[in-house]
């Protein structure tokens, strides 16, 4: 096996997990079976998809990747902390 | 595809991590549907938001270094930034759903500390 061969195939399967990881939360999220249920979901599911865009940078060589998964990471957070103050008190900003 | 001229064991040695991650993360998301209550399946992603996260930003600096010996530390943000993020968006999230699950009466509440 080469050395393009064996990152080529690694990187794809370590993509394949992350899919199948937001398959899973996706799954979470149209489930429920309560709102906090979804929310989590909903995180777990743009922590991988931030992940699978930084395999997705290692596999293409380009470095703009990594901004698009920070930018994910910030709004994500934003999103979910959002949601649990709306969860907790039914307004986002009193 | 980058990379073709390096010695084949170096590239195990970057996608073994890599792939690692990943599989951390997929074993944090087959809790999420696996566990039953809600306050067991909140533990369940933290395992691809750390240590998952981490192993593929160590495989993400480990290749351009050894494909072009260069040194690029600025994917450690993406660590730091998860590491410190996913404890406080789970205790708000679990404090949400204990403030909710109280008011309704539900008995999977947990105790009043």
């Amino acid at each position: 096996m080469t050395a393009a061969a064996v990152l080529d195939g690694g990187l794809g399967l370590a993509q394949l997990l992350l899919v199948l990881a937001m398959v899973l939360a996706a799954w979470r999220i149209l489930r429920g079976p309560r709102a906090q249920d979804r929310v989590l979901g909903m995180d777990t599911l743009y922590l991988n998809a931030m992940l699978f865009i930084v395999v997705f940078g290692m596999r293409s060589g380009s470095t703009i990747y990594f901004e698009a998964a920070l930018i994910i990471g910030l709004l994500g957070f934003a999103a979910t902390v959002a949601l649990a103050k709306f969860l907790m008190r039914g307004e986002v900003i009193e | 595809m980058t990379g073709a001229g390096i010695p084949v064991w170096l590239a195990w040695a970057v996608v073994i991590p890599v792939v690692a991650g990943a599989a951390l993360s997929f074993l944090g998301a087959t809790g999420l549907i696996s566990l039953k209550s809600f306050y067991d399946r909140v533990h369940a992603p933290t395992l691809g938001a750390t240590l998952g996260g981490f192993l593929i930003v160590v495989g993400s600096i480990a290749l351009p270094l050894v494909v072009e010996g260069r040194l690029v530390l600025r994917d450690l943000l993406i660590v730091v930034f998860i590491t410190l993020t996913t404890p406080v968006t789970f205790i708000l999230l679990a404090r949400a759903a204990v403030y909710r699950d109280r008011v309704e009466g539900n008995a999977d509440a947990p105790e009043e500390a």
